[in-house]
């Protein structure tokens, strides 16, 4: 079909019926990877079966590596990024533990890895459904963080996540994060390009230029042509440094993001909010809570419920939780009355969850601050009903009525006590 | 060096190209890869293994290390002693990195984006980073048949960390976590049989080797390289500081090992062993093996050995290393 927007006739797509998971894969091959290197963990363990398949048929040129171990799938996916290749991954809750440690040196030996995380609980107790806990340990691990709404938003958020990751001046490692089972199990129209179209958008992995110490500029490889040395001993007299480069690399990625985002939309009519953050109603509102992946669409579903009452409720989605887009959420956030933060995961005797603490702290600066309180909820794939997420709602009514918080600040949304 | 692999996979110890055997005018002639200025120790045995193995390389060639002495005196910023690409990630990881570098040169020579026809891959990793955490990553590696040379060099230590035991520390010896203490006289486990791990893979060549006898253990390196999928190579390396030992007896006892059968050499080839020229010594004249304490005595490691109450754990020693040689010994016939 062409998808006709506003007058302007835009790519051809195939409308597929596809889970979250077969999305990505298909991403992944349209995108043209190089090296794939996982290991199978649910709820993830789909993308890895779908790309075997692939591979099996000799659909794709990909080398598909079927490690041993999540540890050692990271590690492959980063020596083979180093060594020139548009390299792939996929994990989960445990898996994406295990990898821990290599997702630092990833990020630090500037490897653009792009990873799907089909987001799943932390053991104990061991638990297969989807929360934010994984990815959210991995919050300082130094790599880009995008979390997406619907199987639809994970093949494209795939495709613009290589563009994204191998930009020489970001040359950062990505993950994407869907939610187990409410994305990565679920089956939707998923619209998909043609693939040269989005072979043509990602480009040829472009690798970021090097000075050598003979003052020679090389690509940044394993080359034996131009023999370098990767990962090595940093003493405290440039340590500082290397880290502050990779902070400059995602500042630079906050630009990269929304560019990519708006020229994945000339091409096929689909964007996703700045990139950054997508909001829903939020200009009048009154109301308002700030989200991170599937949820979302049930809350647009009560948003419009609440407007048809005469309620101003509306919705920010956080796209990109790293880097963190502090002044766009200060600047869409700051006409509220009230917010709510929803987490899907909890930082144990902390001050209420990740994304809470992110978004009450980039608030702080406002001269005139909304109140904000946070919602713990759908651990463990506790459902988010509509007649649940109202409740939440109905408790920014009352702050913004009195103006102040008369409850506790961190609340537990469908919670047996 | 040539650019393209030569095409024999495994040729017999019998059979060996000119190419392969190295002399004292190759090792003059050739660059140094693994460059002067690391920061190793004197008397380093691994430093020398590293030197010579970068001599017998046969083209491109991608080196990745496992965290270690080696990784760290050799890489230390903004100096490198590599002149080769090189890359470390971690510690338990070396087959891994080399997992993903050999696949990346696979897929990108499908695709026609690599320059050169052939690049060798070689990951070095030390005991700790093969007798145990590496373990996963290269029994792994091994099954998925990557082809790259896994080289081993076993200083029977965590020397980087400060002399620790390893799974490949020897019975007896004194470490920083197996201190000789009142009551318990050093480690008291055998050390891991870790070639005989990797052969149980099926893997098509597999060899020990230690740097007194250079020229088998560069051959080794090249017979290794000339496999097409994995290969190991196990080489025994003494080291000073942990072994307390003189510096400038590092070589002897790396002969010491082999002519007490300590450390004997050999090699298999699709599973066949064969014992290499300077242990093959010891089966035809059992008479001239020398008495384990050659080996231990000299060695400050092994001084609480010594201790009249504790002669019987040298003895203990002397039982075990006479039923692996002659275990040894049998294999090598069985497999003949």
């Amino acid at each position: 079909m062409l998808v006709q927007e506003k007058g302007k006739v835009l790519v051809k797509q195939e409308t597929l019926a596809l889970n979250g998971d077969e999305a990505v894969a298909l991403a992944a091959k349209h995108s043209d990877v190089d090296v794939v290197a996982a290991y199978p963990i649910t709820p993830q363990t789909i993308i890895v079966e779908k790309f075997s398949e692939y591979v099996a048929n000799g659909e794709v040129q990909t080398e598909f590596v079927c490690t041993e171990s999540e540890h050692s799938a990271i590690t492959a996916s980063l020596a083979a990024s180093v060594t020139g290749a548009r390299a792939f991954t996929a994990s989960a809750s445990a898996g994406l533990a295990l990898m821990h440690e290599i997702l630092f040196v990833t990020s630090g030996s500037r490897a653009p890895v792009v990873m799907a995380v089909a987001n799943r609980a932390l053991s104990a107790p061991i638990n297969i459904h989807g929360d934010h806990s994984d990815s959210m340990a991995e919050r300082d691990s130094g790599w880009l963080h995008i979390y997406v709404e619907n199987a639809q938003e994970a093949y494209d958020s795939i495709i613009q996540a290589f563009k994204i990751a191998e930009d020489p001046q970001v040359s950062l490692p990505i993950m994407v994060g869907l939610d187990g089972f409410a994305i990565s199990h679920t089956l939707e129209n998923v619209n998909v390009l043609a693939e040269n179209v989005v072979r043509e958008f990602v480009g040829e992995r472009v690798l970021p230029m090097v000075m050598t110490h003979e003052g020679k500029s090389v690509p940044f490889k394993l080359d034996p042509d131009n023999p370098m040395t990767m990962g090595p001993n940093v003493s405290s007299t440039f340590y500082f440094e290397f880290k502050r480069q990779q902070e400059e690399a995602m500042q630079t990625a906050l630009k990269k993001i929304q560019e990519v985002n708006e020229e994945y939309a000339t091409l096929t009519g689909r964007s996703y909010g700045n990139g950054l953050i997508d909001t829903y109603q939020l200009e009048d509102a009154e109301l308002a809570v700030v989200v991170v992946g599937s949820t979302t669409g049930t809350l647009k579903v009560l948003i419009d419920e609440l407007r048809a009452e005469g309620v101003k409720a509306g919705l920010l989605r956080l796209r990109t939780f790293r880097p963190f887009p502090t002044t766009h959420l200060q600047e869409a956030l700051k006409h509220l009355k009230a917010i709510a933060v929803m987490d899907k995961s909890m930082s144990f005797g902390g001050l209420g969850g990740p994304i809470f603490n992110e978004v009450r702290n980039a608030l702080f600066d406002l001269k005139q601050r909304p109140l904000v309180i946070n919602y713990l909820y759908g651990l463990g794939g506790r459902d988010s009903n509509p007649v649940g997420l109202r409740k939440i709602f109905e408790n920014l009514q009352q702050i913004a009525k009195t103006g102040q918080i008369d409850m506790n600040i961190v609340q537990y949304l469908g919670l047996k006590e | 060096m040539t650019t393209t692999p030569t095409t024999t996979p495994t040729s017999t110890s019998t059979s060996i190209p000119e190419e392969w055997k190295f002399t004292a005018r190759d090792i003059a002639l050739k660059p140094d890869l693994f460059l002067s200025g690391h920061r190793a120790c004197a008397g380093c045995g691994p430093a020398t293994v590293l030197r010579l193995v970068m001599k017998a390389l046969r083209g491109p060639t991608i080196v990745t290390q496992a965290t270690g002495c080696m990784e760290i005196v050799g890489s230390i910023y903004p100096y490198t002693s590599w002149g080769l690409p090189w890359l470390h990630t971690a510690f338990e990881n070396a087959a891994a990195n080399a997992s993903g570098i050999e696949a990346a040169i696979k897929a990108l020579s499908k695709k026609g984006k690599l320059k050169q026809e052939h690049i060798d891959v070689i990951a070095i990793a030390g005991d700790g980073g093969t007798y145990d955490i590496g373990l996963q990553a290269l029994s792994g590696a091994i099954e998925r048949d990557h082809d790259f040379l896994f080289i081993l060099y076993d200083n029977e230590g965590y020397m980087n960390t400060g002399i620790q035991r390893s799974g490949g520390t020897p019975t007896g010896a004194s470490t920083t976590t197996t201190p000789a203490g009142k009551i318990i006289p050093g480690k008291l486990e055998k050390k891991k049989p870790i070639t005989d791990i990797v052969l149980a893979h099926d893997i098509e060549y597999a060899a020990t080797a230690t740097p007194y006898y250079w020229k088998d253990m560069m051959t080794k390196v090249r017979k290794g390289l000339e496999v097409k999928g994995p290969a190991f190579l196990h080489i025994f390396a003494p080291c000073p500081r942990g072994w307390r030992t003189e510096p400038s007896k590092t070589m002897s006892y790396s002969k010491l090992s082999v002519e007490t059968c300590t450390f004997p050499i050999w090699e298999a080839i699709n599973g066949k062993r064969t014992l290499s020229t300077p242990s093959k010594m010891y089966s035809l004249s059992p008479q001239k093996k020398k008495p384990i304490t050659n080996y231990l005595e000299g060695q400050g490691r092994f001084r609480h050995l010594f201790k009249p109450e504790n002669k019987h754990i040298i003895d203990q020693i002397q039982q075990v290393t006479d039923t692996n040689w002659q275990k040894l010994l049998k294999q090598c016939e069985t497999t003949t």
